[in-house]
């Protein structure tokens, strides 16, 4: 829902700062945000110290480095470190990304930290991201056909391979959908721009046999037109994709079917 | 407080099969303005000084009073669409949106009608 401040409980503490023993030469600092279910206080940010020389060039690199080395109660979701499971995606320096493929040296001075915005945090770094894989599961991301399935496989010609191109490389990371203005405030019935990309995927895939029933479940005020084009998703997405094209498109095969 | 699955949750009430024609409507609306706030946009600077008769009577003109009728259907109909998804978007309350929903299709009607019956006043001088 709308909130232009944050509730009480949100209010952000200064923190810890963590300083390296030693007096290198080559140091970054991290602001993270911390929160824990279990202490009952409010959220904080905490500074890191980290030495560059023994660090590797990532985001994700200083993370794990201070989750090693520095305080092993820092919580954050990592998997293959190299952009495709998508699990890494955080708020680093104000913008959502994958801090896996997110260079240090690209920020600035410090490098702010926060869990993915408008979404429930579980711990520091991870937010519930329960609804949005819902969502996901919601629009049946599978092929539907009534078609008796073909002895060997479902055909596809080329050109209609070449549709799916720039919707299939979308991972799931849940960086467009929670920079989406629209999805802050409807997150619960609009579907947000991950999940109709990803509906677009199914809607224009030549073997897909249930084209219509899938625009019937989208053509809705708050599933499908909640998005009004504001563009951060095409903006954040660390694959380069452009979920606002996909939604586009997705309308106007809605006033396709109807003219 | 109720203990739902998180698919009943995001599943809701169902696709309420709506919102293409408000797209639709909103996009044709913006079209149609174009053109027709320029056209009166741009009579009116050559009417600045005129005598009120002088205006009157433009105004009342087959010509002028039927552009203008479409400015003002157009343009209260775009008023409400936008409006309404500003209202959908902002309040979430069900009862206040339900409300502010109702006011603005009567504000826009309301004020569309006034400025109809102005613009044929004018024309039949009734």
């Amino acid at each position: 829902m709308v909130e232009l401040t944050l509730p009480k409980n949100s209010k952000i503490r200064k923190g810890k700062t963590w300083k390296t023993g030693a007096k290198p030469k080559n140091k970054k600092k991290f602001k993270v945000y911390r929160w824990s279910p279990d202490d009952g206080k409010n959220p904080s940010m905490d500074t890191y110290e980290v030495d560059m020389d023994t660090c590797g060039p990532m985001v994700l690199d200083a993370l794990i480095k201070i989750k090693n080395e520095i305080d092993p109660t820092l919580t954050f979701r990592r998997s293959c470190r190299e952009g495709v499971c998508g699990s890494c995606a955080m708020n680093i320096d104000g913008r959502n990304t994958l801090a896996c493929t997110k260079a240090i040296d690209d920020v600035d001075g410090e490098v702010t930290i926060y869990p993915l915005p408008h979404m429930e945090v579980v711990k520091d770094l991870v937010p519930d991201l329960t609804t949005f894989y819902t969502q996901y599961a919601s629009i049946e991301p599978w092929l539907h056909t009534d078609t008796p399935q073909p002895e060997k496989e479902w055909l596809q010609s080329r050109e209609d391979r070449d549709e799916l191109d720039g919707l299939y490389e979308c991972i799931l990371c849940a960086c467009c959908s929670t920079s989406c203005p629209s999805y802050w405030w409807n997150g619960d019935r609009y579907l947000g721009p991950a999940v109709l990309l990803q509906a677009y995927r199914w809607l224009i895939d030549s073997r897909d046999e249930a084209t219509g029933d899938r625009l019937d479940d989208l053509q809705d005020p708050f599933r499908l037109y909640r998005c009004h084009t504001i563009m951060n998703c095409a903006n954040t997405c660390p694959k380069g994709l452009n979920p606002a094209k996909a939604i586009a498109e997705i309308k106007k095969m809605m006033v396709e079917r109807h003219v | 407080m109720s203990i739902q699955t998180p698919l009943n949750k995001v599943r809701g009430l169902g696709s309420a099969q709506e919102g293409v024609g408000h797209f639709w409507h909103q996009r044709v609306t913006a079209v149609a303005l174009v053109p027709l706030v320029l056209w009166f946009l741009v009579s009116l600077y050559h009417h600045i000084g005129d005598p009120y008769q002088e205006v009157v009577e433009w105004l009342g003109k087959p010509t002028t009073a039927i552009p203008l009728l479409f400015l003002i259907l157009a343009g209260f109909y775009h008023m409400k669409l936008g409006m309404q998804v500003v209202v959908e978007d902002y309040v979430q309350k069900d009862s206040s949106k339900i409300i502010l929903l109702l006011l603005n299709n009567l504000v826009a009607i309301g004020l569309g009608v006034v400025c109809v019956y102005a613009v044929l006043k004018l024309s039949f001088g009734v």
